[in-house]
C-alpha cells in the first residue's frame, strides 16, 4: 500500500440484478483527508460506502480500505474502520460509559485501555456529569458528539461519517465540523456525506457521483472554478442535473 | 375588504412528557391559503405541534382549531379537511403503490379520479412503479407516494412534518416547486424543516426551539430586525482563522458559513482595524465585508442570548 493512501479503489462496481449501482468508480483518499462523498439521493453513495466498510461485496473491480483488501480482507477492514450515521449511532438504552464500553469492546480494545480512555474523554467533552446518564435523554447535539467520539474512541485510520449533521441545531452543527477538524488534525481520515451543501466547502476534497459514476472529484475551489460556479450549491445542481437514471 | 382568514389558530398550546415539556404555551395564527414554515433542530417541538394539529395527539392544555374546527373535540371533522405527512414512512408496506393510494381514497369516500388533477405531477413519477409493494420504494419515491395519499382528499390544509430531511438539494428543490403549485390550488400548507436555506420558500415562518417560537414572521422582516453588526471573512487559512477571530476581544461569534466565515462584532469594531489585525497575524489574503443575515444567522443570534 502507498503509505499516504488510506484508501485506493479501481473500477469498484456493484450490480443488483441489471440494475448497476455503482459503475466502475476508482479514486483514492490521502491519510488525514476530509473527503466529501455527495450525490443526490439514489446516486449509489450508499452502496459504495457499503463496499468500502467491508458489508457489501463487489460485482467486480478492486481496491483497499486502511491496507486491506476489498474482496478478501473485508473483516480486516471493519476493525481499522469506524462508522456513524444519524441512523445509527449509539444505544438509546445504555448509559454514556456502557455505549463507549461496548463499543470499545466490539473494536477489540482492552478492558484497561477502555478505562483509561473513558475518562479522558469524558474530560475532554465536559461529559463527566453524564457518566451514568441513558444515552437517549441527552439533547440532540450532544448524542452526535458522543456518537463521533465513539466511532473513532479505537482510534481508527478512517472514519465514515453518513449524513452525521442531519436535523442538528446550526451552531452544533458547526461544533460538530470543529471535531472533524480535530479527527483530521490527529491523522484520522474523514470520509463524509452531507446534504448541506455548506459542509461541502469544509471537505479537502469532495466527489460528486451522479448515476453510480463518479462525474467530478477535486477540492471545492477547483470544482467551483471548473463549474463556473459561485458555490459547491451550485456545482452540485449543475452536475446533479446530468442525472439520467430514474430513482427506483 | 374581508380581513385574512385564519386557517390556523392556535392558543397556548402545552404538551409536556413526563418532565420534558415538548410545547411550551404555543400561540400563533395561519393565514388561508399560506405556506408557513416551522423552522428548528431535532427535538424542538415540531413534530409534537404537527401530531396536536393533525388530531392524533392530545394536547396537557390550550386548543387549536382549523378553519374553526376544534382538534380535539372535532378530530372526526378535522380528518376530512387535512392531509397529514408525519415524519416517518406511515403507509402500507405490504399493499401496492395504487393499493395505498386507492385505500386513502375509498376511506374519505372519493375515489382517484376525482382529485387526480392535484397528484397528477407528483404521482406520475411513480407511477410506472404502481404494483410495486410501498415497503421496496426508495426513499424519494415513498415521499411522493406519501404526499400522493396525503393530497387525495382534497384537504384544505396540508401538514408536512420534515418532508425534505435527508433529501438532496435537487430533489429538495423540486419538491418546493410542487409545494408552490399546491398552494396555488388554494390549500394552506404547514410545513416543519430542519434546514434553515427553505426558510426563504415560506410565507412566513416560525423559528422553533425547546418548544417556543423565538420568532415568527416573513423571512424578510426576521433578518430586517436581526440586530447585530455581521461581517463575512475569508482568509487563505480558514481553519486557524476561526480561533483567531475568536481570540479578539471585540468579536462575538465566529461560525464557519461554508466558505466563509460569519462574524459578529462590537459595532465600534471597523473592517480596516479587523483587516490589521489579522494581516498582524500572518495572514496575507484577508477579504471582509459587511453582508446581509441569512436565516441562519438569525437563528443562530437569537439562540445565543441567553
Amino acid at each position: 500500500m502507498n503509505e499516504n493512501k488510506v484508501i485506493e479503489v479501481s473500477k469498484l462496481t456493484k450490480k443488483f440484478g441489471n440494475f448497476t449501482a455503482v459503475d466502475h468508480i476508482s479514486f483514492d483518499v490521502r491519510k488525514g483527508e476530509i473527503f466529501g462523498f455527495l450525490g443526490a439521493n439514489g446516486a449509489g453513495k450508499t452502496t459504495a460506502m457499503q463496499m468500502l466498510c467491508g458489508i457489501s461485496k463487489p460485482t467486480s473491480g478492486k481496491g483497499t480500505v486502511a491496507g486491506f483488501d476489498i474482496l478478501k480482507e473485508n473483516e480486516k477492514i471493519k476493525h481499522n474502520i469506524g462508522y456513524m450515521s444519524q441512523k445509527f449511532s449509539l444505544y438509546e438504552d445504555l448509559k454514556v460509559w456502557e455505549n463507549i464500553r461496548l463499543f470499545g469492546g466490539i473494536y477489540g480494545m482492552k478492558e484497561n485501555e477502555i478505562n483509561e480512555k473513558t475518562d479522558e474523554l469524558l474530560y475532554r467533552l465536559k461529559f463527566e456529569k453524564e457518566r451514568d446518564t441513558m444515552v437517549k435523554s441527552l439533547p440532540l447535539g450532544w448524542k452526535q458528539k458522543l456518537a463521533f467520539s465513539v466511532a473513532i474512541f479505537h482510534t481508527p485510520q478512517i472514519v465514515f461519517l453518513d449524513e452525521p449533521t442531519g436535523g442538528v441545531d446550526p451552531a452544533m452543527r458547526r461544533q460538530f465540523w470543529e471535531m472533524i477538524y480535530e479527527a483530521s488534525d490527529q491523522g484520522i481520515t474523514v470520509f463524509v456525506t452531507t446534504h448541506y451543501m455548506d459542509e461541502a466547502e469544509y471537505c479537502n476534497r469532495v466527489s460528486i457521483m451522479v448515476d453510480g459514476r463518479i462525474d467530478a472529484l477535486d477540492t471545492p475551489i477547483n470544482l467551483k472554478e471548473m463549474y463556473l460556479a459561485q458555490s459547491m450549491d451550485e456545482v452540485f445542481r449543475k452536475l446533479a442535473r446530468k442525472a439520467t437514471r430514474v430513482e427506483n | 375588504m374581508q380581513q385574512k382568514l385564519k386557517m390556523i389558530l392556535v392558543k397556548n398550546l402545552h404538551k409536556t412528557y413526563g418532565k420534558v415539556t415538548a410545547l411550551n404555551n404555543l400561540s400563533f395564527t395561519v393565514n388561508d391559503g399560506e405556506i408557513f414554515g416551522v423552522i428548528g433542530p431535532d427535538g424542538s417541538g415540531k413534530t409534537s405541534l404537527f401530531r396536536i394539529l393533525a388530531s392524533v395527539l392530545l394536547p396537557n392544555s390550550g386548543s387549536a382549531e382549523m378553519n374553526g374546527l376544534s382538534v380535539s373535540k372535532d378530530f372526526k371533522k378535522i380528518r376530512n379537511i387535512i392531509g397529514y405527512m408525519p415524519g416517518r414512512f406511515s403507509l402500507y408496506q405490504d399493499l401496492s403503490v395504487e393499493e395505498n393510494l386507492k385505500f386513502f381514497a375509498t376511506i374519505f369516500s372519493t375515489t382517484i379520479e376525482e382529485n387526480y388533477h392535484l397528484i397528477k405531477d407528483i404521482y406520475q413519477q411513480i407511477e410506472p412503479f404502481k404494483k410495486r409493494r410501498a415497503g421496496a420504494l426508495s426513499g424519494g419515491m415513498k415521499q411522493k407516494l406519501a404526499l400522493s395519499c396525503a393530497l387525495i382528499h382534497k384537504p384544505e390544509v396540508l401538514i408536512l412534518d420534515e418532508p425534505t430531511t435527508g433529501v438532496d438539494p435537487v430533489s429538495r428543490k423540486e419538491f418546493w416547486d410542487m409545494l408552490k403549485r399546491l398552494k396555488s390550488e388554494g390549500i394552506t400548507i404547514l410545513v416543519s424543516t430542519a434546514y434553515m436555506d427553505e426558510a426563504g420558500l415560506c410565507d412566513r415562518i416560525a423559528l422553533m426551539r425547546e418548544g417556543n417560537f423565538i420568532a415568527t414572521d416573513t423571512p424578510q422582516n426576521i433578518i430586517n430586525s436581526y440586530n447585530e453588526t455581521l461581517l463575512a471573512v475569508q482568509t487563505e487559512n480558514m481553519s486557524a482563522s476561526l480561533s483567531d477571530l475568536r481570540n479578539h476581544p471585540k468579536v462575538k461569534t465566529c461560525f464557519a458559513f461554508g466558505n466563509q466565515h460569519h462574524i459578529t462584532v462590537h459595532a465600534d469594531l471597523s473592517i480596516s482595524d479587523l483587516q490589521h489585525y489579522l494581516n498582524e497575524k500572518g495572514y496575507s489574503t484577508v477579504e471582509i465585508k459587511a453582508i446581509e443575515p441569512t436565516v441562519e444567522d438569525c437563528f443562530m443570534a437569537l439562540t445565543n442570548n441567553p
